[in-house]
């Protein structure tokens, strides 16, 4: 609450400013060439061979026997699961992630309520635990040592070495990707139009489709798009509870892995390439969605 | 000017609009199920330990090792982050040069690109042999299999905690100030490091401590390039891995909880810091 005080004082402080620009001249605000020269080369070498040379790297050491070894690399049958395997957790964690931000996302915004700072805390948690930490959790929760385990093995159901482990360690992972990119553009949006929608009668799933759905389309996809790569990209987590079965619980990092640690770098690096065009892909679709987004928050 | 705003925020009004029970209920339902109770059975196994046992565990000279490798070289890493990134942010906002919109995007690619395809494209990429470790070498400097390239591994990944935290600050910083003081007769070094430096630093805080968070959890990108070597490369989330396969679950489990706790406090550090940076900025 004390956050929002602030931010109303600090909003008319911000007008007051805004009003004295206009009338002050602006002296220049910049450093001598040679400084400036000076830091963009500091600053574009180091992402450059930080960033950009692994980047190229990847491309170039998949291809780096050929385009033969490359196909048959991503088409022999282990890879050909575990990209099958990838897809399929990351789709259904997307699912819950997206039922989940949406929900979560409608009782935070929209209402008023004690404590809502300490739920979006929790809601943040999974962002500060690390990912092999994640995967230890299930497998005391469903491992054969675990609290459930007996019980689920007992009746067959395989939650760890399968995919519901891999699937619970994919939406603890991701579980704030679509909620917090929601909540704080549904709470500058303000309900007046849901409010104004109920009034004139429509129902609270005609308001939500028809009116709040609109309003936040794009931050919706937007969280879907980084929640899917983190999903398919997820290691830690996924390595702990997967049991590493190859052709059975083998996600694409996990492939990369294997591959990697028997020596077959073309082939390692050829899965590798697919999931560093999607972290391309989602970078170029993150940079559009993102002066959408602008638009959206502007209203 | 604030006199009247609590009376605004704290008068509720009855909400026509519906659906706040049950997705109140849904979303507090969901969050426990997959992170609350789970986190809390990780808990509940460290009390099948005893207090002795559990500080036996923790005091082994393996495990102060890894705490020590893990914690030491995540602050290293992301202080390089706290200054290199200062100056990409600076540079990003600041100047114009060709190119600039494509660099500005490429800060999000350790995001995105998945740890396990950072981590093998690091060490190909600095062993002897590799691109960068070919020159590297002949000067005695080894990166890949050493402590060296964990802290290679753990600057690639908490960069773009840095430049996304740092940059809509300085983005949003009244160039009034600026003037302002360089009208007075301040010379530049003296308007950065007088009137920029503090108005960015809780952010620049606040980016630290998420870069360090996110380093001291680190796995995949760092098991690669490390050569995990007990005592010497051996990173805290490795250590609970390979307790794990060893099925030494009190173990694992005591040294999870530490990690669990060290990341709460900095989780709570960061909240402070980001209320600090919001009442700063004024947002």
């Amino acid at each position: 609450m004390g956050h929002v005080m602030t931010s109303v004082s600090a909003t008319i402080l911000e007008a007051e400013f805004a009003a004295q620009a206009s009338v002050i001249p602006r002296p220049v605000r910049t450093e001598p060439a040679p400084v400036r020269w000076a830091l963009i080369t500091i600053a574009l070498s180091f992402l450059s061979l930080f960033i950009v040379l692994p980047l190229i790297s990847v491309f170039q050491q998949a291809f780096s026997r050929g385009w033969e070894v490359y196909v048959a690399a991503l088409v022999e049958p282990d890879a050909w699961h575990a990209i099958q395997l990838t897809l399929t957790a990351s789709a259904i964690s997307l699912v819950l992630n997206v039922a989940f931000g949406l929900v979560a996302a409608w009782s935070i915004a929209k209402f008023e309520f004690r404590g809502k700072g300490f739920l979006l805390t929790l809601i943040d948690l999974p962002f500060s635990v690390s990912p092999v930490v994640v995967g230890l959790v299930f497998v005391l929760l469903f491992g054969a040592q675990g609290f459930f385990g007996y019980w689920f093995i007992d009746n067959g159901y395989k939650i760890i070495f399968a995919l519901p482990g891999i699937v619970l360690a994919t939406v603890f992972v991701t579980f704030p990707f679509v909620a917090r990119e929601l909540i704080p553009l549904m709470q500058e949006q303000g309900t007046a139009e849901e409010e104004a929608a109920i009034t004139l009668g429509a129902s609270g799933w005609q308001t939500f489709l028809k009116v709040t759905l609109p309003n936040i389309k794009w931050a919706l996809l937007y969280g879907v798009l980084l929640c899917n790569a983190r999903a398919m990209g997820e290691f830690g987590a996924v390595s702990v509870v997967s049991g590493h079965i190859r052709g059975e619980t083998n996600t694409m990092p996990l492939h990369v892995e294997i591959l990697y640690n028997e020596y077959q770098f073309a082939a390692a690096f050829a899965v590798a390439s697919l999931l560093a065009l999607l972290a391309l892909v989602t970078l170029i679709l993150k940079s559009i969605l993102e002066y959408r987004l602008a638009e959206d928050h502007k209203r | 000017m604030t006199a009247f705003a609590p009376g605004r925020i704290l008068k509720r009004e009855k909400s026509v609009i519906p659906g706040f029970g049950i997705t109140f209920g849904l979303t507090v339902t969901w969050l426990g199920l997959i992170v609350l109770i789970p986190l809390a059975g990780l808990f509940i196994k460290t009390f099948e330990l005893s207090l002795d046992e559990f500080l036996a565990i923790l005091t082994s000279s393996r495990v102060l090792n890894a705490l020590k490798i893990s914690f030491g070289i995540s602050f290293l890493a992301a202080v390089t982050n706290a200054v290199l990134g200062s100056i990409v942010v600076w540079v990003l906002v600041r100047y114009d040069f060709p190119g600039r919109r494509i660099f500005d995007a490429i800060v999000d690619i350790p995001f995105a690109l998945p740890t396990a395809v950072a981590g093998i494209a690091l060490t190909t990429l600095y062993a002897e042999n590799g691109w960068i470790g070919q020159f590297l070498a002949p000067l005695g400097i080894k990166v890949s299999y050493t402590p060296l390239g964990i802290y290679v591994a753990l600057v690639f990944i908490g960069l773009p905690f840095i430049v996304r935290t740092v940059q809509p600050v300085l983005e949003d910083l009244d160039g009034e100030l600026e003037e302002a003081a360089s009208s007075l007769g301040a010379a530049r070094w003296q308007v950065i490091f007088k009137v920029i430096v503090p108005a960015v630093l809780p952010a620049l805080l606040t980016g630290f401590a998420l870069a360090f968070a996110r380093a001291v959890g680190e796995y995949g990108s760092v098991i690669f390039i490390a050569g995990n070597l007990p005592n010497v490369s051996e990173i805290l989330p490795l250590l609970i891995v390979i307790r794990l396969e060893e099925f030494r679950y009190a173990d694992a489990t005591a040294i999870a909880v530490i990690m669990l706790l060290i990341s709460f406090v900095l989780l709570f550090a960061i909240n402070q810091l980001q209320r600090w940076t919001d009442t700063r900025v004024g947002r």
